[in-house]
């Protein structure tokens, strides 16, 4: 009898897969590449992502299953500008035939401090997400003429919400008093942000963004943000919100909450979709930086 | 030039002053109870009651986040809980107390981080284990002020069994019956004492400012008295130097605190004036004689 019904849940097992079958399946390196391609592809794509909601891309270590995902895959989508730096090794080590469609192809690239020279976090600007969703769009009709029609409608779609989001950001900045649009943060994801919106993000000097502070470390974001009179800080690597309250204190800035910047949060978090993000990131800044 | 160095980081900062109190105020209760640890024999049961103090702690963080008071009071019970728990066991059984106790902190130490990681990222797990002795708010100074004048009144109460305790245990039973309840305010003592160095320092590291002093002391005086001052004195040396330390060096606070202690504990083995190993090897003539 239990046999049985392990038998049969187990052929309901086998057979949920060949559901998907009919759709394209496609592979995006991470959780915001992987909206764009949800968000263009519709019920057609059966898009799985590498680095999920919540992972860092910069530092992932591949696993044994992303390489079989990766073989199955039909289209594959990268960002490029070097943010995947483990991508090529792994798409040879999985031997997928799939085409690479590179989602920053067009997009004017910033030069980064980091080795590498191009800045990778090019979807921190709407306008360069459009760019994103059209390379999408044009990958997937290539790999899949039949659904030509519904991917440019779809698209279309998407990059009306998207260009309503980018005049939101605009408008949403825009009631920022200009000399207050400054901010210190640890995050080094915003170049493109900054560039497209006029916000200043600020590194603090020397200050370690991996470990715990020390002394030095506190003591340098005070000077700094006295000294610069800037009115916000978003700090990512202190945690302790006694600490981050007496930084606040003591220079007289305000405290941002949470940035994010390379990857989706999951549903319960405040950043599930790309739009949901932007829209999330503009609030903290505006909240921080009204006076 | 010595202005800037040693004394501008305080005047320009109120996190280095809160942080120069702090382990002040830590200094001056935990370094006496130190002493009579050393003293008692039991150097080692501070370690173990620090680790033991952690899955309370971290209950109170899973409750309620960083919030004082449930850390607190999760670490005291705990650190009570183990205690007794350890004691118990040592009678009940044929284990001996220190074997027990080595178990019980092995398993609070190991529920402690479990628990901070179920809940929090690594830097809340270097928090519980290193403390942040730069975060002190008002809530927590008072409290380790607290706990530190608590300390003081109650061993100035129980100062005499506790000595007599620790030089003759039978003559101390044999006139008084002070000695178990003492015995059991002074591990209450102990267990308050880290609680409020595991808010400063954490818990690998709140024992360092209560045992390294009283054992640089004991390289320094023989009597009692002595041995508490300079425990006192050099615990708020570490914590003045840790933190400039610190400051200038970008190092940890609260590793920076305890590693000066552990040179000042390096020193005193070298050219301690009582049983340091300069001395021992060239004892002075008047003792010959």
């Amino acid at each position: 009898m239990f046999g049985r019904i392990a038998l049969v849940v187990l052929f309901a097992a086998l057979a949920t897969p060949s559901f998907a079958q009919d759709k394209l399946k496609v592979v995006a390196t991470f959780s915001i590449l992987a909206d764009f391609v949800k968000n263009v592809g519709g019920d057609r794509v059966d898009a799985r992502t590498l680095v999920g909601p919540n992972g860092d891309a910069h530092v992932y270590q591949p696993s044994p299953s992303d390489a079989k995902t990766l073989a199955d895959a039909k289209v594959v989508f990268v960002n490029g500008l070097g943010f995947e730096g483990w991508m090529e090794r792994l798409i040879k080590a999985s031997g997928s035939k799939a085409p690479v469609v590179t989602a920053t192809k067009g997009v004017k690239p910033r030069k980064s401090d980091d080795v590498g020279g191009a800045d990778p976090h090019a979807w921190q600007s709407v306008a360069n997400a459009k760019i994103y969703v059209a390379n999408i769009r044009d990958g997937l009709s290539a790999a899949d003429p039949a659904g030509k029609a519904s991917y440019e409608a779809s698209a279309a779609a998407y990059l009306a919400q998207l260009d309503a989001l980018d005049a939101e950001v605009k408008a949403a900045i825009e009631k920022i008093p200009a000399d207050r649009r400054r901010i210190i943060t640890t995050h080094d994801a915003f170049g493109y942000f900054a560039a497209a919106y006029g916000v200043s993000f600020i590194a603090p000097q020397g200050v370690s963004t991996e470990s715990e502070v020390s002394a030095k470390d506190v003591a340098k974001i005070i000077t700094q943000i006295r000294k610069q009179r800037i009115p916000a800080v978003f700090l990512e690597n202190v945690t302790d919100d006694r600490l981050l309250k007496r930084i606040g204190a003591e220079s007289g800035a305000r405290i941002g909450g949470t940035l994010y910047s390379d990857a989706l949060t999951d549903g319960q978090g405040a950043a599930p979709t790309y739009l949901d993000m932007m829209r999330h990131n503009v609030r903290q800044l505006a909240q921080a930086l009204m006076s | 030039m010595i202005y800037d160095t040693l004394i501008s980081p305080f005047v320009e900062f109120a996190f280095m002053r809160r942080a120069l109190a702090g382990t002040l105020a830590l200094a001056l209760g935990a370094g006496p109870v130190g002493v009579f640890l050393m003293l008692r024999r039991m150097s080692l049961v501070g370690d173990a009651m620090a680790h033991a103090i952690l899955p309370g702690a971290a209950i109170g963080f899973l409750l309620s986040g960083l919030s004082l008071f449930a850390m607190t009071a999760g670490g005291l019970i705990a650190g009570f809980v183990i205690a007794l728990g350890a004691g118990v066991v040592a009678r009940a059984t044929e284990l001996k107390e220190d074997a027990s106790l080595a178990a019980f902190f092995l398993i609070s130490l190991a529920v402690g981080v479990t628990i901070v990681s179920l809940k929090g990222t690594n830097i809340d797990l270097l928090h519980f284990l290193f403390g942040s002795v730069l975060a002190l708010d008002d809530q927590t100074l008072l409290l380790i002020a607290g706990i530190t004048t608590i300390s003081l009144i109650v061993l100035a109460l129980i100062y005499r069994p506790l000595v007599l305790e620790c030089v003759d245990p039978g003559f101390l039973r044999s006139v008084s019956r002070a000695g178990g309840p003492a015995h059991i305010a002074f591990l209450a003592l102990v267990v308050m004492n880290l609680v409020g160095g595991f808010h400063a320092l954490g818990t690998l590291l709140a024992v360092g400012i209560m045992m390294l002093p009283a054992v640089i002391a004991r390289f320094w005086a023989r009597d009692v008295t002595a041995m508490i001052l300079i425990a006192v004195a050099s615990g708020a040396i570490s914590g003045y130097a840790g933190l400039l330390l610190s400051f200038h060096a970008g190092a940890p606070s609260g590793p920076a605190i305890i590693l000066v202690a552990g040179v000042l504990y390096a020193f005193s083995v070298l050219f301690g004036g009582v049983g340091g190993v300069l001395r021992q090897m060239f004892p002075g003539r008047h003792l010959e004689a």
